[in-house]
This record gives C-alpha cells, sequence and structure tokens, in this order.
C-alpha cells in the first residue's frame, strides 16, 4: 500500500487537527519540520469533525481545512463530516 | 422550524452545478471552440467530479481569512526589520531568483487558468479553473507585496517584470508557461494543472519554503505556504482532470500519455533552478534536493502512478535518467550560474568549507569525484584575483532553452548532445526527452526565442555586452557579479557591525 | 504531423536561420571533458574563416581561460564535427569543411585530463 500525506502550517490550530489525526489513525507517523507539521500514513488518512471540535473545544468546520493546509497526496473524499484521502493500491 | 441547512454535497450541486445553462440557440460548438482540435474526446462532462465540493462562497470566504493572516505577518515583517534577521545576506539571491524566475510563472498561470475556465464546456472544470486563475493572480500579487519590502534593501529587485522577457536565464520558465498557454485547453491541464502542480509543485513550495522559515525568513514562508494551501486544491483538480479524461474515452489514453511524457519532463528541468536553490542557495540547509526529490517526487509521484496504471498510464521511461541526475543537477546549474553571474540580476558565491562538507555528505557518490574540484579551481582563481567569470555565450537547449551543461549519467565528465535536422536546419537539445519533444512538433520549437541567438542577431540592445546589460537594464558592479564585496555584501556588513 | 494546431495550414517562424545573422554563421565550440566551462559555447563567424583562423582567434577566446589551454598541441587535437570524428584541413575554409550552420565542433584532448585530471 502507498503512503498518503498531508502537511499544515505549524501553528495552533493545526496543533489540534493534528491531534486529532493521531486520534483518529493510530498508525499515522507525524514529522515536525521547520514551520509545517507533515503527516503521513499507509493507504488513507481520515480527519473527524466531531474529533477535531472536541480537540479544539468549540465547532470546527471541515472546510477551515484550507486555512492552514500546506499540501495532500491521495485522492480525497470530503463531507460535512469528514474529510478522508487515500490511495487506491 | 427553520429551513434545514444545505449538506455540503447539495449546496455544491446547487452553487456550481446549477450555474451552467443549455444552449438553446446557439451552436454549443462555437460556444467552446478549442475543445476538439487537440483530439480529446468527452462523451460526458456531468461525470466530472470535484474532491473538494468547494463554492465561490465559501471560496472567498477562506480566501479572505488566509488574505488577512498573510498582510498581518508582512506588517510585522517590515516594521521588525525582518531584512536584517535572516541568517546571511546571500540567502536574498534565492528571493530574488524567485521573483524574477518564478513569481511571473503564477501570472502566466493566471492567464492560462482563465483561458481554460472559459474553454472547457464543462461547468465543474469551468468553476475549478477560474478559482485557480484567481488564485493564481492573487500568489504573484502576495509576492510582489512580500519582496517589495526587500527590494528597499538589496539590489536586483526592482527590474524584474522588463527582466522576465529579456534575461537569458529567465527565458526558461517564461518558454516553459508559453509552451503550455499556447497549447490547447486540455494539454495546458495536464501540463500545468496536473504535471505542473500535482506532481512537481510540492518540491517548489514546500521543501523550499520550509527552507526560508529556517533561514529567518517569515514573509517569504508565510506567502510560500498560503500560496501552497490554494495549491492543494489545484493538485486535485489535476489529479481529477487526469482521471476524467481518461475514463472519458479510451481514445484520449495515448494523447494524455504523450502530454504527461512531455511536461513531466519540462517541469523537471524547469526544476533546475530549485534544485540549487535548495542545495547551495540556502545559507541554512533543510534537506538536500535530492532528498526532497526522492521525498516528494518518487515516493509521492511513485504512489500517483500506481493508481493511475488501471487506466493504462505508465511512468515516463526517462524517470531512471531523472533518478541518476538528482546526484548531479543542482551542481551542474550552480557552476552555470556561477561563471555567468555578471550577467545575472543575482550574486554567486563558491560554497564555504562547511558547506562542500555538507554536499560531501549528501551526496556521497558525486560530490568529492566530480563537482568538489570545480569548486577548489573557483577557490584558486579567486585566490589569485581572478575570480572565474567565463567568457563567450553558451550553446542553449532548443527546447527547455538551459546551457548544455547536463552530462551523460553513463558518463558525468561528458556533455549530453543530441541533435535533429528539421528542414536543413539543425537543432540541438540537452537530453533525448527534450529532442523528442521538439520532433513531436518541430514547428512549434523552431519558433523558440533562444536568448544568445537573439543577442547574436543583435536584437537585445546590439553591439557588445555593455549595450546586452542596458537592454536588460541590469546596472554593472551593482545586481550582478560575485556576492563577496557586492554592494549587498557591504550593507550586510554594516548592518551586522561587521568590518 | 509536425504541430496540434488549430489551423492544419499553422507553420512556425524559424527564428534561427541562417539569413538572420547578417552574414555569419554560428558554430558552436565544445572542449570535451574540460568542464571548466559549463557548456559549449555559441560563436558568429563568416564562412569563409580558414579552420586556422577559427584556432588562432576564436579558440582562445572560447577556451583559453583553462589552465591546459597553452599545452594543446594542435596537431594532435581530435575533432568532432555534428557527432562525427573530422579531420581538418586547416588551410580551408568552414563552408569547405562542410561546418555548417548551427554546427556543433567539438575538441578532444585525451591527453589532457583537466583540472586535478577530474575533467575539469
Amino acid at each position: 500500500m502507498s503512503r498518503v500525506q498531508i502537511a499544515f502550517q505549524d501553528n495552533d490550530e493545526s496543533r489540534y487537527i493534528v491531534a486529532a489525526i493521531e486520534q483518529d489513525n493510530t498508525t499515522a507517523v507525524v514529522h515536525y519540520e521547520p514551520a509545517m507539521i507533515r503527516v503521513e500514513n499507509e493507504g488513507s488518512l481520515i480527519i473527524n469533525r466531531d474529533t477535531v471540535s472536541e480537540q479544539i473545544g468549540m465547532e470546527w468546520d471541515v472546510q477551515s481545512l484550507h486555512i492552514n493546509l500546506i499540501t495532500l497526496t491521495g485522492h480525497i473524499d470530503e463531507d460535512d463530516d469528514y474529510f478522508k484521502i487515500m490511495w487506491n493500491n | 422550524m427553520s429551513p434545514k441547512k444545505l449538506n455540503l454535497k447539495d449546496k455544491y450541486k446547487l452553487l456550481t452545478r446549477d450555474l451552467d445553462w443549455e444552449f438553446s440557440y446557439e451552436d454549443r460548438k462555437e460556444a467552446f471552440p478549442y475543445e476538439e482540435f487537440e483530439g480529446i474526446k468527452i462523451t460526458d462532462w456531468d461525470k466530472w467530479e470535484d474532491p473538494f465540493r468547494l463554492t465561490m462562497e465559501s471560496y472567498w470566504k477562506y480566501q479572505a481569512e488566509k488574505e488577512k493572516k498573510l498582510y498581518a505577518i508582512y506588517d510585522a515583517f517590515a516594521q521588525n526589520n525582518g531584512q536584517t534577521n535572516v541568517t546571511d545576506a546571500r540567502y536574498v539571491n534565492a528571493i530574488k531568483l524567485f521573483l524574477t524566475g518564478v513569481s511571473p510563472g503564477e501570472h502566466a498561470a493566471h492567464l492560462g487558468f482563465a483561458f481554460t475556465g472559459r474553454q472547457m464546456g464543462g461547468i465543474g472544470a469551468r468553476v475549478a479553473a477560474q478559482m485557480q486563475s484567481i488564485d493564481e493572480l492573487r500568489h504573484i500579487q502576495t509576492q510582489i507585496h512580500a519582496m517589495s519590502h526587500y527590494n528597499k534593501f538589496f539590489d536586483g529587485f526592482d527590474e524584474f517584470n522588463h527582466m522576465h522577457d529579456r534575461l537569458w536565464y529567465l527565458s526558461v520558465p517564461k518558454s516553459f508557461f508559453e509552451d503550455a498557454r499556447t497549447a490547447g485547453p486540455f494539454e495546458f491541464m495536464i501540463a500545468i494543472g496536473f504535471s505542473f502542480e500535482y506532481v512537481l509543485t510540492n518540491l517548489l513550495f514546500v521543501p523550499f519554503m520550509s527552507g526560508a522559515a529556517y533561514n529567518g525568513d517569515m514573509a517569504t514562508v508565510t506567502f510560500g505556504f498560503s500560496a501552497q494551501s490554494d495549491e492543494a486544491r489545484h493538485m486535485t483538480l489535476g489529479l481529477e482532470i487526469i482521471k476524467f479524461l481518461l475514463e472519458q474515452h479510451e481514445d484520449n489514453l495515448p494523447i494524455v500519455q504523450k502530454w504527461l511524457d512531455k511536461w513531466l519532463w519540462r517541469g523537471y528541468r524547469l526544476l533546475t533552478l530549485v534544485a540549487m536553490m535548495m542545495d547551495y542557495m540556502l545559507p541554512q540547509k533543510v534537506m538536500s534536493w535530492q532528498e526532497a526529490w526522492e521525498l516528494y517526487f518518487e515516493d509521492a509521484a511513485g504512489a500517483l502512478f500506481k493508481d493511475l496504471e488501471r487506466y493504462g498510464i505508465k511512468m515516463p521511461d526517462y524517470t531512471d535518467t531523472i533518478k541518476q541526475e538528482k546526484e548531479h543537477l543542482s551542481h551542474q546549474a550552480w557552476w552555470i550560474f556561477y561563471q555567468y553571474t555578471h550577467a545575472a540580476a543575482f550574486h554567486t558565491w563558491t560554497p564555504t568549507a562547511e558547506e562542500m562538507d555538507w554536499l560531501s555528505e549528501k551526496y556521497p557518490d558525486t560530490f568529492d569525484k566530480y563537482y568538489r574540484p570545480r569548486w577548489e579551481l573557483a577557490a584558486e582563481m579567486e585566490a589569485k584575483g581572478e575570480r572565474f567569470y567565463t567568457t563567450g555565450l553558451p550553446q542553449l537547449c532548443q527546447t527547455c532553452q538551459i546551457p548544455m551543461a547536463f552530462t551523460e549519467m553513463s558518463d558525468p565528465t561528458q556533455v549530453s548532445y543530441r541533435e535533429s535536422i528539421y528542414n536543413d536546419e539543425r537543432f540541438h537539445f540537452c537530453s533525448d526527452p527534450c529532442k523528442s519533444i521538439f520532433d513531436n512538433e518541430p514547428e512549434k520549437y523552431v519558433n523558440a526565442w533562444l536568448p544568445v541567438h537573439q543577442i547574436l542577431q543583435g536584437n537585445c540592445g546590439g553591439g557588445g555586452l555593455d549595450k546586452v546589460m542596458e537592454y536588460y537594464h541590469l546596472d554593472d558592479g551593482v545586481a550582478n557579479l560575485e556576492f563577496e564585496g557586492s554592494p549587498d555584501a557591504e550593507r550586510w556588513k554594516e548592518w551586522k557591525g561587521v568590518a | 504531423m509536425t504541430i496540434r494546431a488549430l489551423r492544419d495550414d499553422y507553420h512556425g517562424e524559424f527564428k534561427d536561420s541562417l539569413e538572420k545573422f547578417g552574414g555569419a554563421q554560428l558554430v558552436y565550440l565544445g572542449w570535451d571533458k574540460h568542464q571548466m566551462f559549463c557548456s559549449s559555447r555559441a560563436f558568429p563567424l563568416p564562412p569563409e574563416m580558414r579552420f586556422q583562423e577559427l584556432l588562432d582567434n576564436v579558440m582562445p577566446e572560447a577556451f583559453g581561460q583553462h589552465p591546459e589551454f597553452t599545452q594543446i598541441d594542435w596537431n594532435k587535437a581530435q575533432w568532432i564535427l555534428d557527432n562525427s570524428a573530422f579531420q581538418p584541413d586547416h588551410s580551408k575554409s568552414l563552408t569547405e569543411l562542410d561546418i555548417g550552420h548551427k554546427s556543433l565542433l567539438r575538441l578532444v584532448t585525451p591527453e589532457l585530463t583537466g583540472y586535478k585530471g577530474a575533467g575539469i
């Protein structure tokens, strides 16, 4: 299986998004690089609205992901309550 | 009871797909005159799936938020004299190259996506391309704004727009984008939307921008990452266009494969500039070009191509050459600029002893054997007061327009020469892929505006190098030549209180 | 197909054809395995120029900066013209020697191995 990856600007909002990713994707590997946080996982990676909202302590809109997103790989599946990236191989 | 809030999918459908209309009294073909000549067959635009279900309304909302954050940082950077906090004044030369070489490409992409955003027949694709067109305009604007602060303190920024159409090395990015923009809408989408945005821009914006942060340049890292957040959306558009074309009709496969073979190579050659920026121009290094290439191309694009195999798409057959070149590219590129820096709008220098050790460590198979001696020769000449500026004008590749400096991977000390004869005229290329791109469409590339030939025809100010410099708006002894002893270096010493 | 264009009768302009160089022709000069010079160079030369004049007047401008330049034995030098071995008669002109517009002429000096023997 190929690895997917997603990267965020290293800031206060992203920290909670990354915490939520770690909670929901137990095999995800987090790399802290200058000014950015890069997360990798085998095959797919999911970001759940409810987990991020809980982490951040307020209601979080999935589309606000765009503000701190730097890059990603894989196909995207986006809905009101989750954002998922995956490879089909 | 208040009306139920629309969910994301319904909202996207109403605010994007529903904006289209049927052609009841006009001929659809006349409305989209560029849709067929490339040979691409579209049977049903409704099959277009936009992965990011972003509507115009949310687009403005999030973009406005990004801009506010970005400009707050610019203000802080300027108010705190951020230019004095970069690791070293040499660093700023990478940013000069960025403004002159990369930013105008954002503008070219803006124009290109405006074209495809008008010419593609499907509404989903049109809306996505229009958003990208606006993004690209935002990118060049934010980049100019960020650099305008550096322009107050360093040479080489002020004439970027004038230089873009004239300077020899800037014809490399300029001709790249003009090649894409003079193609049809689908080739443009594969060229810029897929090959460049999806496969290659990560290499430009992610490790290099991380490097900017590492070198104390908060303005650049911020516009870089802010632009890259748009880029994530562009990448998904690129991936969608290729899947869509391949699913629409089997006849599209050979056309798309040919475009991929062409544009991955064109884009890779363009990134030569980034390779040397990373390995030679960042005083504080984040990762080597080779490491970045492995992470962002071999790993990420490898997974992508595995996914595209189901459609019959193959990795281009020159991938092995690229794999070998990653250990040579940055060294060969910096050597070009080092010796032609008298005609460039930025300074160059020999790497320091520590930098050379870093390069040896990162490139154990190539640096000491092939490239360290070049810098020893340069240092030797410099010590004698004969800093090496080469004479004459370089032979250029007809396709990528880079000086013929790349070597055979089977013998890295031998320059790689390829040629074709078309209509009784001889044309020269740096590599097999550049030759085959020409051979596929010679009528396009005979038109190439090769800076060296234009100078020799007398079209660049006429006369000698001094006239060419005037034509470039390049003041000798200011923005060009060796970094040591330059006005930039002197000012830096003054700020830092170094004698 | 020589281009995929909107119009089938489209033709590109040959930007670098011979008549655009004011009576000169372009010749590219390279020195194999001497990468001090990052690439071969382009020179506009009169087609009637004798090969000996090229050696005397153009070669020093092209490669004179190299520490090995003065050691070149021009009588032993080997040449590659447009990818084929070439033995020039020094008294003949470029035209007589079939050194054409945009020809690539490479100098090969196997006994000179470049700075520090590294092909530089």
